[in-house]
């Protein structure tokens, strides 16, 4: 494991913050396991429960407190200057957060919603939800930790890339949706798993090329908003 | 030995310029760039670092770029003002991270070795957290070293310290001068340069006022004139006595007391006792009414 890796993993794991991410994959799986038991019909539930909460707020929401945390956190607090006063190339600093971001955003939201669409459907789509919801964890992950280089609010611009864009704009103007992670998570699981759960406008090969471009695009904006990372002056 | 050069640097926010066509060269040994709060300082050192472009000039170490060059922190050091550490890991593990992230062929030995310079050992495997402030800036000052780095840049290291601590990290800064570093740490406070043989750097509001040497500079200090407001039983015979005084060259006498111009701190500062004692006169209050930093750098800058 590299330094850098071992370092965003403890500054994540070692803050307070991280608590936020358990409730909402609780929230989820609780759902779930309620409306299994009680015997409502999984294409009732299933909808609201899988997209509604799952794949609309969970993952995004959980990716966007880690992505935004990997590097702005320690970008407020001024610890990034550690990191930054090393003869590292700078894309040896946002891989491996990137790689934290990803991997444990994928991991807390994969978990529940395999659980969940195994409650809803079948394995296969268990499996298909955990493997688009992972590739959505990598693009979001990647979309909010430039967000962190780029503003000194990426919180709040997350927040609104995913409340206002993606989920209520979305919603109106359906042209909205071939630029919302969202909709390629849905079509990528409904496409492993054909169900008449998932639906979505968006094709299949136009899901994976954006998620692709979104991944790659933002990784190589943070890398070289990293290279020319400026340390305002501290009035003190 | 490595060379840090500032060639017409400016830099302006805005319409805000902050530093102001700047050029110097940093050799080996202990620099001290002075000013008060508000003159740049951070700005420079920034620049210095890498960690902000020049709107106009350039900044080289040994003729590359500090700017985008995540290179030059093979030789280079930094220590920022912000006191800004992993509170989570312990002082070891902090400066291991540093040796690690800097790809050294023995990290813990590099490790061990400075925060043995810091004398941090006693201390090293407890969460930086729990750390005074002074042992804080000495844990940073070891991650900054454990590359053994050729130019060091430390921001108001001495911020919070106390006289004991400055003190050490005084002699260590001057242990790597001697050792052919290139040391450069900045200050608002006058008096920390007291104890620095080497060059001084003075900024006062985005520009190099005065530079050269920490002798001439204090000098330049001691000697200014100093203004004291005095109070005594008898100020009209004080003030009589005291005009015959060489060190003062002016005494003012109003209803609420004496204001004293001397030429000569130390000397005025001896005298007064005597000769309120050869008098007879009891002084209630002495109170130096002129120390501002401002002040004292405009007085510099005069010079």
């Amino acid at each position: 494991m590299s330094t850098v890796t071992w370092i965003t993993a403890r500054g994540l794991f070692g803050r307070r913050r991280f608590l936020l991410l358990l409730p909402l994959p609780l929230v989820l799986l609780g759902l779930a396991v309620l409306c299994r038991s009680l015997g409502v019909d999984p294409g009732e539930w299933g909808p609201p429960v899988l997209v509604g909460l799952g794949l609309a707020v969970v993952l995004p929401v959980v990716a966007l407190i880690i992505g935004t945390g990997v590097l702005g956190a320690e970008i407020d607090d001024g610890t990034v200057v550690h990191i930054l006063t090393k003869p590292l190339p700078r894309w040896q600093i946002v891989l491996p957060k990137l790689a934290v971001a990803a991997g444990v955003t994928a991991v807390t939201v994969a978990v529940p919603l395999y659980v969940a669409g195994v409650l809803a459907d079948s394995v296969r789509l268990g499996l298909a939800l955990a493997v688009a919801a992972a590739l959505g964890a990598l693009a979001y992950s990647a979309l909010f930790l430039a967000l962190s280089l780029v503003t000194r609010r990426p919180v709040l611009l997350g927040l609104v890339y995913v409340l206002i864009w993606e989920g209520l704009l979305g919603n109106f103007v359906s042209g909205t949706k071939v630029l919302s992670i969202q909709q390629y998570v849905i079509a990528l699981a409904d496409r492993i798993a054909p169900t008449g759960l998932l639906e979505t406008t968006v094709s299949v090969p136009v899901a994976s090329v954006m998620t692709a471009l979104v991944s790659i695009g933002f990784t190589v904006l943070a890398v070289d908003r990293l290279r020319s990372f400026s340390v305002a002056g501290e009035t003190s | 030995m490595s060379t840090l050069s500032l060639t017409g640097v400016s830099r302006w926010y805005g319409n805000v310029v902050a530093v102001n066509d700047i050029s110097m060269a940093l050799g080996p040994g202990v620099t001290g760039l002075l000013g008060p709060n508000g003159a740049g300082k951070t700005t420079l050192l920034h620049m210095m670092a890498g960690f902000l472009a020049p709107s106009r000039g350039t900044v080289t170490l040994d003729d590359e770029p500090t700017w985008r060059n995540p290179d030059v922190y093979r030789r280079l050091g930094l220590v920022s003002e912000r006191e800004a550490v992993q509170g989570f890991l312990t002082a070891y593990e902090f400066v291991l991270a540093s040796a690690k992230l800097h790809r050294l062929a023995d990290p813990a030995a590099a490790a061990r070795r400075a925060i043995d310079l810091v004398e941090l050992e006693s201390a090293q495997d407890r969460r930086i957290g729990t750390y005074s402030k002074g042992m804080r800036q000495r844990a940073r000052v070891a991650a900054a070293l454990v590359h053994d780095p050729q130019v060091l840049l430390l921001d108001e290291p001495f911020n919070g310290m106390d006289p004991r601590q400055r003190l050490h990290m005084m002699q260590l800064l001057h242990t790597l001068g001697d050792a052919g570093r290139t040391i450069l740490f900045s200050s608002h406070i006058l008096e920390e340069v007291e104890q620095v043989s080497g060059t001084v750097q003075v900024m006062v509001a985005g520009r190099l006022a005065a530079s050269g040497d920490f002798r001439t500079i204090r000098r330049l200090m001691t000697n200014r004139p100093h203004v004291f407001a005095v109070r005594s039983t008898d100020d009209r015979a004080l003030a009589v006595a005291l005009i015959a005084e060489p060190s003062v060259s002016g005494v003012e006498l109003d209803p609420t007391g004496l204001t004293v111009r001397a030429g000569d701190y130390g000397a005025f500062t001896r005298a007064l006792p005597r000769i309120a004692l050869k008098q007879g006169i009891r002084v209630r209050q002495l109170v130096p009414s002129d120390e501002s930093l401002e002040s004292v750098f405009s007085y510099l800058v005069e010079a």
